[in-house]
């Protein structure tokens, strides 16, 4: 487990990209206060996540609108999976890992 | 031991019942009588092996290895005499027996043939020269004897007499068509339909028809020489084929002590009146008084049949079938169900007659639902027609889309002939079968589908005929998407219910609004409701970032690498020496890999990453083009009166002076304008949300709902002015109508014409509403908010706005045009 940044750098909604040892990783702030972690690549196209719009469930890829589950990684509209990462937060810093 | 099921009848009725009763399971030694010498083949075809089109091998169904894989025990050749009910057991002619456990009878129908003196020769059966048209032998005798002879007279103008007569043509060169009726195909055309038919068939394949023609004798001693007619008149002819309709084969059953009316009647199980254990199916059954001629009942009534039999499903009710034929008679494409004219006097009737084509088209509308329809000559619509008669489809507003194809941007592609490997969505490259594949893992809705596969997602030009493969694939059983009618999908209201209970919580956020009236918050709203918010609350809108899309979140269209494009705004397409050079300096001082003019007559500057935004902004120090959002994007013109020696009016000064005032506007869909200075319409303003058309005499003429992107519309005339002024307060009264009142996603092109350009009219021009004040005021306070948003440059709107979210990856990735 490591920390990889701080949940005050992503507004609440929104998600942010993060570099960790040469992978990208996309952290999203859900408005329920909780986080999620996923790969920062959309394995169709090549979309940036974070660049994509949340709900308590759900990413939305910005290029193409393909969805995918938060939670499991699933593809909700037919593309392969993304990988998910665990991850919380501990007094303001985003923590990584198991 | 197994039961024994006995099957009398070896036709398309027994053999496709047996079929379905395999399919199911079920476990029967089973024993099949026919008294034709044949496997089971297609009698529907035998007209096209008479028309030489088919050969004989090719009508058969099943050819005898069917009946011994599926051991099923055949005897052909064989005619059933009698049934004992009793000691269940059936005899044939040689006395043998069979007993039976289940029995079903698919006896069929034989040709009807009048009692016409001459038609038979005592000891001789037929007379030399007539023929029935109903075996696959009748036809053989039929073709041979025809091709040594000259004329024939086909007695009979329903569907078999004009298939016969059609096919012998084949082999003789005169037919004359008998009917005793005053229109052909009395049974299933009126008699408009039937007198197009004929002239169709007379013309355009030489057969000779006559109506109200009683035969009164079969003349000629030896062998026929000619039919005499009630007037008294005498056709010539050396062959005649009688084809006056079927009767069904029930003589052994009412025998056998079966109850049989027109046929052998049945109850909703298919099983025979008072029996347990003896059904009958096909042509030879009368369930509910109807017996039927058709294939597709009988497939219907086969089904339910081997539901009950074998105990799949012991409730299977047959109810009968609504008769909807579409064929093509002797060449001529013909379509039929339902009623041949009205018959209540509130019944709508629409028809269409263009005979010098031989084209009938009639509709009959019963309290919105489809109850009747006639084509003759051109069936293009029957697929939908079809569909609607047999599911009580809602119908489309404009009656006339139910005879004519009235534009729109889906061809007439037939579902069920597409193959399943072609592309039907290609902005995301998704098939027929892709779609099929998703609709039979159980996802019966059009949206459902569409979100599962992407399909109609793109330009959204293939979503008519993505519903129509998910109609097809479900067969009937799609399911009514609730959310079709809502705003956006995750709140349950209708884009005006929404509004009011917005208005009435006083919901200035997005999260507001799903906390009050949602529940769940959904990504896929968001986008909507924002754009919403912010046109009814103007600055009183609290701005949640994450509501926006990426593109009003940085102000920039995102592209395919994640880099953004740059399009600053040039009113009217209106530049200035001083202003290119200062976007040539920004693009050479950062790299941009694309400069590139655009459709609505601007520059673009592609691949800015993200991180650089607003140091591209600060350079240029020019506002934003809204090349990105919902919302008002540019006023294209041309260079109008000042230079053109055709302009008749200021395009430019009036272009420039309508994009002054709503720049940045926001709506449910982007509104593209142009204003042109004369009709030879350079600035394509026909083709745009709203179009400005300088006329002679100095007026204005404004056109609305207009497209040229993946749906093409020419835009209605919503009305001619004569002021720039004018255009100017009409232009902020349309589009705050079409921002009130069009769904999310909406273009004018689909608005303008579900509201009807005569209403917008009534209310933006004529005021029928009083309502134009109200729209002007909140145009004039949506324009009075409008703020640069270039100008967020200094201090960024949220932690990380112009964060690049693909760090390592060294962006551009687009190819560097230099």
């Amino acid at each position: 487990m490591r920390a990889i940044g701080f949940l005050d750098e992503i507004p609440p909604g929104e998600g942010r990209t993060f570099a960790v040892d040469g992978e990208m990783v996309a952290v999203f702030r859900l408005r329920d206060g909780s986080v999620r972690a996923t790969q920062a690549v959309c394995p169709h196209k090549g979309g940036p996540l974070a660049d994509g719009q949340i709900d308590l469930k759900q990413v939305v890829c910005p290029l193409h609108l393909n969805a995918w589950d938060l939670s499991t990684g699933c593809s909700l509209s037919g593309q392969p999976d993304v990988a998910v990462y665990p991850v919380r937060i501990d007094d303001n810093k985003i923590l990584l890992g198991e | 031991m197994r039961p024994r099921l006995v099957v009398i009848g070896n036709g398309m009725a027994g053999a496709r019942t047996v079929e379905e009763i395999l399919a199911r399971g079920g476990d029967f030694d089973i024993t099949m009588f026919g008294d034709e010498p044949y496997g089971n083949y297609n009698r529907i075809m035998l007209s096209n092996v008479l028309a030489g089109v088919e050969d004989e091998s090719g009508i058969f169904l099943n050819d005898l290895s069917w009946y011994a894989d599926n051991n099923i025990t055949l005897h052909t050749g064989t005619r059933i005499e009698r049934i004992d009910r009793h000691a269940k057991r059936v005899y044939c002619e040689d006395g043998t027996e069979t007993p039976y456990d289940k029995l079903i009878i698919a006896t069929g129908s034989r040709a009807f043939v009048p009692p016409i003196p001459g038609l038979h020769r005592p000891g001789r059966g037929y007379h030399q020269g007539v023929f029935a048209f109903r075996t696959l032998d009748d036809t053989r005798s039929m073709i041979r004897y025809a091709r040594e002879h000259e004329r024939a007279v086909v007695i009979g103008g329903g569907l078999l007499g004009l298939e016969a007569a059609r096919g012998l043509q084949n082999h003789l060169p005169h037919v004359t068509l008998i009917h005793a009726a005053g229109h052909l195909m009395n049974a299933q055309l009126n008699e408009v339909a039937g007198e197009t038919l004929r002239a169709t068939i007379e013309a355009k394949l030489g057969i000779e028809v006559v109506v109200n023609g009683r035969t009164t004798e079969i003349q000629g001693k030896h062998a026929v020489t000619g039919v005499k007619l009630g007037d008294g008149r005498v056709i010539p002819c050396d062959v005649v084929v009688v084809a006056a309709g079927i009767r069904a084969n029930a003589e052994m059953a009412a025998a056998s002590g079966l109850v049989v009316e027109r046929g052998i009647v049945v109850d909703d199980q298919m099983r025979c009146q008072d029996e347990d254990d003896i059904y009958a199916v096909g042509e030879c059954a009368q369930h509910r008084g109807e017996t039927y001629g058709l294939v597709a009942p009988l497939w219907d009534q086969a089904k339910v049949l081997a539901d009950h039999v074998t105990g799949v499903n012991p409730y299977a009710e047959y109810h009968g079938s609504q008769v909807a034929t579409k064929l093509k008679v002797a060449g001529v494409d013909v379509a039929a169900m339902g009623l041949q004219a009205p018959e209540r006097d509130d019944d709508e009737s629409l028809t269409f007659t263009e005979p010098r084509k031989g084209i009938y088209k009639n509709v009959i509308i019963r309290d919105g639902r489809l109850v009747g329809a006639t084509m003759v000559g051109d069936v293009k619509k029957v697929a939908f027609l079809m569909q609607a008669f047999d599911r009580g489809l809602a119908l489309p507003e404009e009656r006339a889309e139910l005879m004519f194809d009235l534009g729109g941007p889906a061809g007439e592609v037939k579902v069920e002939e597409m193959a399943d490997d072609e592309q039907v969505c290609n902005c995301n490259g998704v098939s027929k079968g892709a779609i099929c594949g998703v609709v039979q893992g159980g996802c019966k809705t059009v949206t459902g589908v569409m979100d599962k596969t992407r399909a109609g997602k793109g330009c959204g030009t293939c979503k008519p005929l993505v519903q129509r493969i998910v109609e097809w694939a479900a067969g009937g059983e799609v399911e009514e998407d609730p959310a079709a009618s809502f705003y956006v999908p995750g709140i349950p209201m209708p884009k005006p219910e929404l509004m009011n209970a917005i208005r009435l919580h006083s919901l200035k956020s997005v999260s507001a609004v799903f906390a009050t009236l949602g529940g769940e918050e959904d990504a896929k709203s968001k986008m909507g409701l924002a754009s919403l918010l912010k046109m009814m609350w103007g600055g009183d809108y609290v701005d949640e970032r994450d509501a926006r899309f990426i593109n009003d979140r940085v102000h920039a269209n995102i592209q395919r690498d994640g880099t953004f494009s740059v399009v600053p705004q040039m009113k009217g397409g209106v530049t200035t020496p001083a202003q290119l050079r200062r976007i040539a300096e920004v693009a050479e001082k950062h790299d941009v890999p694309m400069v590139k003019l655009t459709g609505g007559q601007r520059i673009d500057l592609l691949g800015i990453p993200k991180e650089k935004l607003p140091e591209v902004w600060a350079d240029l120090d020019m506002p934003s083009g809204y090349a990105y959002g919902k919302s008002f994007r540019t006023v294209k013109t041309c260079v109008g009166s000042d230079f053109c020696r055709f302009g008749v009016g200021d395009s430019t000064a009036l272009g420039i002076a309508l994009e002054e005032r709503y720049q940045g506007i926001e709506g449910p869909g982007k509104m593209k304008l142009a204003v042109t200075g004369c009709p030879r319409n350079c600035a394509e303003a026909y083709v745009k949300d709203l179009g400005v058309v300088a006329i002679d005499g100095g007026k204005w003429e404004i056109y609305v709902g207009g497209a040229a992107g993946a749906h093409i519309r020419k835009g209605d005339l919503l009305t001619t002015v004569s002021t720039p002024e004018e255009v100017i307060t009409l232009t902020g009264r349309f589009l705050q109508y079409y921002r009130e009142n069009a769904n999310w996603l909406e273009r004018t092109y689909a608005f303008v014409p579900r509201v009807g350009i005569d209403r917008v009219r009534e209310i933006v021009v004529d005021d029928a509403d009083g309502i134009a004040a109200a729209l002007d005021a909140a145009m004039a306070a949506s324009v009075a908010a409008y703020r640069d948003p270039w100008k967020d440059r200094e201090e960024p709107a949220t932690p990380g706005q112009f964060r690049t979210s693909l760090p390592l990856t060294v962006l551009p990735q687009v190819p560097v045009r230099a």
